[in-house]
């Protein structure tokens, strides 16, 4: 890739990055942030393949989009389990 | 507390914060502005030397291959951690619970990604010294596949396959395997993790010498670690779910 093309790409990457940040942050319900969090877990391997880092991109890839929602949808489901379990002893 | 003394703390904390990364970051390097000796030098030496074309894993497998040793058995050591907080709770019932996807669309396409998901998996560990990739990449890879059985057939399925007395053996396996070819090299009389094989043929699967057997080593041992790991997970998420159904 010349240099032409690569900064446009990596303007655009960067672009994806600073707004898919906030965008994590900014979701209030859980499940829909570990989607959003997926996206930015990708913009985040856009940026080191454009970078020059795919090995890194390749572990982002997974770590982002499969191994972190799982262990934040457990961590969700025994929080939410619980509560209903506190609920019910109120009753 | 209430919302103003936190916006109290926040704000010098965040300006402090700012200040200190600004600082930083003006002070880089730029980018591409490479000054130490070593990365020019493994750049000149993996090809004629160790017949491999990807820099980052002749450095990763070979030149500095203790280092990775201990970061293999980082991983060991946290997956012992997640077993011993999450396992043998009273919480076998939860091979028996019933959670297949209603959708025929979602078994179709996931049936079809748990093949190439693998596929690209062993092909990353395969060619992790000719193309970016490598044991621990590929063996992630080859993970994430088994985890879509999950996803296609439903959590009674998958925990045939991801259970411990296939798995444990097999990340022992690769995380014992990486540490006995280590040895091979003591027995030869050279240092620990020598490459002692010759490099192949640079370009092909054939390269890397004996750090091919220790880049198949870690994928392995990556692999069954996070299936294993994906297991645990998927356990502590089911049961919840199986019991307020």
């Amino acid at each position: 890739m010349t240099l032409a093309t690569l900064v446009p790409l990596q303007s655009v990457a960067l672009a994806l990055v600073a707004l898919g940040a906030p965008a994590v942050v900014f979701s209030r319900d859980p499940l829909k942030m570990i989607v959003v969090n997926g996206l930015y877990g990708l913009s985040l391997v856009l940026l080191f393949v454009i970078y020059g880092a795919p090995d890194v991109g390749l572990s982002m890839l997974v770590v982002g989009t499969v191994a972190y929602p799982l262990v934040v949808l457990v961590a969700i489901a025994r929080v939410r389990a619980r509560e209903g379990d506190e609920e019910d002893d109120e009753e | 507390m209430s919302r103003r003394v936190r916006i109290g703390i926040f704000l010098p904390a965040l300006a402090g914060l700012g200040a200190l990364l600004v600082w930083s970051y003006t002070g880089l390097p730029s980018f591409g502005d490479y000054q130490g000796p070593y990365g020019f030098i493994v750049n000149r030496i993996a090809t004629p030397l160790r017949h491999m074309d990807n820099a980052v894993n002749a450095t990763t497998y070979d030149i500095r291959g203790f280092d990775t040793l201990g970061e293999e058995f980082i991983l060991f050591a946290a997956v012992i951690g997640v077993v011993l907080l999450l396992r043998d709770r009273g919480e076998r019932d939860a091979d028996e619970i019933e959670d297949d996807t209603g959708s025929d669309l979602i078994r179709v396409c996931g049936t079809l990604a748990i093949g190439a998901a693998v596929l690209v998996g062993l092909w990353l560990v395969a060619f992790g010294f000719v193309t970016p990739g490598g044991g621990f990449q590929g063996g992630v890879a080859v993970a994430s596949g088994a985890l879509l059985l999950y996803l296609v057939a439903g959590h009674r399925e998958w925990s045939a396959f991801g259970n411990e007395t296939l798995l444990d053996p097999i990340k022992g396996i690769g995380g014992g395997g990486y540490a006995v070819i280590g040895l091979a090299a003591l027995v030869g009389g050279l240092a620990y993790l020598t490459n002692f094989f010759p490099g192949g043929v640079t370009g092909t699967v054939w390269s890397g010498g004996s750090a091919a057997f220790v880049n198949w080593a870690a994928g392995i041992e990556v692999a069954a670690a996070l299936v294993i790991l994906f297991a645990e997970f998927l356990q502590a998420y089911i049961v919840p779910i199986a019991r307020s159904s």
